[in-house]
């Protein structure tokens, strides 16, 4: 499978020329199966260029959402294949016990806030709740599992013909968890993750700045890779980066970060347009 | 190990956090964990104690009515909230593993996670007066 990232940025597009490397825009990522499934993680403000790229030839698309803070929806309503009859789109997002899934994007895909409800979307998407454990798109079998992070989020896992990715965009593994990464049992994600090829996580912070957002539901780069080691990622992809990092923060950063962990794999800062073979 | 569901590793983080005693219990009946709080009811530290099942909990301390007589193990609050998947609550004396009985109050409930999915239960207990 091949995973291409359209966004990575965490919280709030950060446009700008101080932003070009790693990218503005919000959380998405294509997986693209070896059969041509094509999974979409995310619908941040990355979907709109994904959408713009797809080829006529993916009838099928399916949608699956983490969670639904603002940052992680708000480019579905740009979603071009929305609006084309011929195209089964399916959105995936986690259930809560009050309102369904789709009262929750109703709520911004609706005026005053959007100008198109959910209901006049031509391609009349059909909307799932995820159910916690795992299921099949195409060849693709995804695993899902509740993660820390405010409200009801979901992490994913994708694999395929043996190989498999792990997309954890919002993460804080850390809160409450003092031996972090020593108890595999008691460290959210854990599951999820364990010997991924391919470990997409959450580190929107520095160490210093985490310590100002427990319990925001983050992690810091140095956690990312404490976490990434300790489920014995094969590579890790740092995402969700926050908007005030512009592109010389993240690649200081990170470069120290991985100097001072000295990992036994490769650390990519996730950027824009990245894509990677799993 | 398998990983623990979500809503239990945050109760224990919780649990970790206050100063009030807090016993967690998973579905399967197994004692996950009690906070430092509760280690100086219960007269041990978790560390030494580790994850029992039910009925070797039974080897950790006993109980009793407030006036001595017995109470059987389908009356503590924590089974209750276990098994019949709601709270409960119980004044009761309780031996723990430094030999000293002690007059609690418990108050349990059932952990429901996302989706309605029984978890397990959680025990908060304060002591009353030592006797």
């Amino acid at each position: 499978m091949r995973v291409t990232l359209w966004g990575t940025r965490g919280s709030l597009p950060a446009a700008g020329p101080e932003t070009v490397g790693y990218g503005g825009n919000t959380a998405c990522v294509e997986v693209r199966g070896d059969d041509g499934s094509v999974l979409v993680l995310d619908a941040g403000t990355g979907i709109r260029r994904l959408g713009d790229a797809l080829g006529a030839d993916v009838t099928r698309i399916d949608v699956l959402l983490s969670h639904l803070h603002m940052d992680h929806i708000q480019g579905l309503g740009f979603f071009e294949p929305l609006y084309e009859t011929g195209r089964e789109v399916h959105i995936w997002g986690p259930a809560t016990s009050e309102d369904s899934l789709r009262e929750r994007l109703g709520r911004y895909l609706s005026p005053p806030l959007f100008p198109v409800r959910v209901r006049d979307l031509e391609s009349h998407p059909e909307l799932h709740h995820v159910e916690m454990g795992a299921f099949r798109v195409g060849d693709l079998e995804v695993r899902a599992d509740l993660v820390c992070h405010p409200g009801p989020t979901i992490g994913y896992r994708i694999s395929q013909n043996g190989h498999s990715m792990a997309y954890l965009s919002d993460h804080e593994p850390a809160l409450g968890n003092g031996t972090l990464p020593k108890e595999p049992e008691w460290t959210s994600g854990f599951d999820l993750a364990s010997g991924v090829d391919l470990l997409l996580h959450d580190a929107q912070y520095s160490d210093a700045e985490y310590v100002e957002h427990i319990g925001w539901g983050h992690s810091s780069v140095e956690q990312a890779l404490a976490f990434a080691k300790a489920v014995g990622a094969g590579r890790l992809v740092t995402f969700h980066h926050d908007p005030t990092h512009d592109d010389a923060w993240i690649d200081a950063y990170t470069k120290r970060a991985v100097e001072a962990a000295e990992p036994s794999f490769d650390v990519i800062a996730g950027a824009e347009g990245a894509s990677f073979e799993v | 190990m398998a990983q623990r569901e979500i809503e239990l590793i945050l109760l224990r983080a919780t649990a970790r956090a206050l100063a009030i005693p807090i016993w967690l219990m998973g579905l399967d009946g197994r004692l996950l964990y009690y906070n430092e709080a509760a280690e100086r009811i219960l007269g041990k530290r978790f560390d030494e104690v580790g994850d029992v099942l039910g009925e070797e909990l039974a080897t950790l301390f006993q109980a009793t009515a407030p006036d001595g007589s017995a109470i059987s193990a389908e009356e503590l609050p924590i089974n209750i909230a276990l098994q019949k998947q709601r709270p409960a609550h119980l004044p009761m004396r309780i031996c723990g593993m430094d030999g000293v009985w002690r007059r609690i109050e418990v108050t349990s409930f059932p952990v429901e996670g996302a989706g309605g999915r029984h978890l397990g239960a959680v025990a908060i207990f304060w002591e009353v007066e030592t006797t």
